[in-house]
């Protein structure tokens, strides 16, 4: 056999290979839909959405729980975007020559790996004890804007990365500062790559269940909240507690919760892939 | 006097010396032509005059450069004010992604003009002084991005000219061009004479012998000869300069 029939056949090998492994994905992911919709699909209805929650599993519903969410998912926004895009900018743009600046890189990127559940002790220990913010809707996007901070600072930097040099020289070239070639041009540049990074964090803080354990988030709260420093509970802890229940009309709420949960990641993600895509379109 | 004078320059990236000596002075109301060899440092040449070679990370140089008798690099020299006194085109057309009209304002929007009329009237001022003015008068809310490659760069053009320099720097602005786009663009060189002092970077010698008065060759980094675009190109003193623009090298 040469040479070339032999790249030929790793190469036909390593296709096949790979299909089936995206195949085994799917397969185990749609195995994971079809019993959680055959389970939780009859339960959802106006009544599970609008609904406090409840001793009893069929007058249970999850409206204090996606309200609690909701409003985590603003307020982490409101808190973490600002800072995560400031910080990615600086680092990008006028950190890149400092020594130190390599040093915060590497940890930055260390602090996206660390598990969710440091992040929850630390919550804990600052937001609810120290700021004595309590078990509050205020402490729990603190900790989870904290969470986020390092994914949305590499991805800003990343986007920005992407803004061709000749984009910036022009610019320059004309006699604009640093900071308004940053503004009028890097900026609106990387927007769609900076709002792609935005919504993926936020969407992996809306499904984040330890941290919120650990500080402490109610499962039951008989009512939504109306300010940041109110309790509040949040779906991903109101299917935890319903799925350490025994009763089996729990783990159908569940499941239908869980079904709610996913129809806002996957939507998130959905306005994430159109944001790229539709930027990916408007570059030179 | 000189509009600018070239007093023993040497640049370097980091250890690489990539400018020798350079002494040029350059008369105002002039083009003058920069040839030589791939890599020979004209455009490193050319970058010094509005101090772009200050972005890279390890760029170094000694020696003075001075505009109207001011050293541009003095300490108390802002570079912002120094960029709208001296444009530049570069090699491949680089309009904003935002309209024809928002692209030729910009350098405007920066230092603050806001008033409607005059953004109006530097728009189409600058787009006729650019050749370009009758191909998108009808249109000016259309894309820059839209617009031919040649059409790209006399928009480039119009936007350094509505910043009104003195001096304007052209990095082969017609190297990424048809004939007849660069028929155009040297033509309006020649236009631009009048008002400005113009730098161009070439390495088409029919070009450099038809638009320029002045022409310099570079060869390693040393200013090999610089003299009357007609000795040049007729008499030329040095036998590198002979063999370049004779096509023996380079
Ligand atoms: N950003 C940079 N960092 C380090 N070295 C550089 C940089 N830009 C250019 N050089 C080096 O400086 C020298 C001169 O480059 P320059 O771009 O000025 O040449 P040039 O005459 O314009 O060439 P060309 O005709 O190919 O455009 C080259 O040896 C090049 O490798
Ligand atoms: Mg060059």
């Amino acid at each position: 056999m040469n040479s070339m029939a032999r790249n030929r056949l790793a190469d036909r090998i390593f296709r096949v290979v790979g299909l089936l492994a995206t195949l085994l994905g799917l397969l185990l992911l749609a195995i994971f839909l079809w019993g959680l919709l055959r389970t939780g699909l009859g339960r959802l209805s106006g009544q599970f959405l609008s609904s406090l929650p409840s001793r009893f599993p069929e007058r249970a519903g999850i409206y204090t729980a996606l309200l609690g969410t909701v409003w985590i998912m603003v307020l982490t926004a409101l808190l973490a975007v600002p800072l995560g895009v400031a910080a990615g900018v600086y680092l990008e743009e006028y950190g890149r020559k400092r020594r130190w600046a390599a040093l915060l890189e590497i940890n930055i990127t260390n602090l996206a790996g660390v598990p969710s559940v440091i992040y929850g002790l630390l919550g804990l220990e600052v937001f609810v004890r120290f700021l004595r913010l309590g078990s509050s809707v205020l402490a729990a996007a603190s900790t989870l804007a904290l969470l986020i901070l390092p994914i949305l600072i590499v991805a800003t930097r990343e986007a920005i990365r992407a803004v061709p040099r000749s984009l910036r020289e022009a610019s320059l070239a004309l006699g604009a500062t640093r900071w308004q070639t940053i503004w009028y041009q890097v900026l609106p540049a990387s927007a769609g790559g900076i709002l792609t990074g935005i919504i993926l964090a936020l969407s992996r803080a809306v499904g984040e269940t330890a941290p919120l354990l650990v500080i402490g988030v109610l499962a039951y709260v008989p009512f939504a909240p109306s300010q940041p420093l109110d309790e509040f509970s949040a779906l991903p802890v109101q299917i935890f507690n319903w799925i350490s229940r025994p009763q089996h009309e729990f783990g159908v709420n569940a499941a239908a919760a869980i079904i709610v949960l996913l129809v806002i990641t996957f939507g998130l993600n959905g306005v994430a892939i159109y944001l790229r895509n539709r930027w990916r379109q408007q570059l030179p | 006097m000189s509009e600018l004078q070239v007093e023993h320059v040497n640049v370097y990236y980091g250890t690489n010396h990539v400018l020798k000596d350079i002494s040029m002075a350059i008369a105002p109301n002039t083009v003058t032509a920069l040839i030589g060899p791939s890599g020979c440092g004209k455009s490193t040449f050319l970058r010094l005059f509005n101090r772009m070679n200050d972005l890279i990370d390890d760029f170094r140089y000694d020696g003075r450069i001075l505009l109207q008798g001011q050293n541009i690099y003095a300490s108390d020299v802002a570079v912002e004010e120094l960029r709208k006194r001296v444009g530049m085109v570069f090699q491949r057309p680089n309009p904003f992604p935002k309209s024809i009209y928002d692209n030729v304002t910009y350098g405007l929007l920066l230092q603050g003009v806001r008033d409607r009329a005059v953004l109006d009237h530097a728009v189409e001022h600058s787009l006729r002084q650019a050749a370009l003015w009758d191909e998108v008068k009808g249109d000016l809310r259309k894309s820059a991005l839209a617009l031919s490659g040649g059409q790209q760069q006399r928009l480039c053009i119009a936007r350094v000219l509505a910043v009104a320099p003195h001096i304007l720097l052209m990095d082969e602005p017609a190297s990424a061009l048809d004939p007849i786009s660069t028929a155009k663009i040297e033509e309006l060189i020649h236009e631009l004479k009048q008002q400005y002092t113009i730098l161009i970077v070439t390495h088409n010698m029919q070009q450099a012998g038809r638009v320029s008065d002045k022409t310099g060759f570079f060869n390693y980094g040393q200013l090999i000869e610089y003299d009357d675009t007609r000795t040049i190109f007729t008499q030329p003193h040095h036998e590198q300069t002979q063999n370049y623009i004779t096509g023996r090298f380079g």
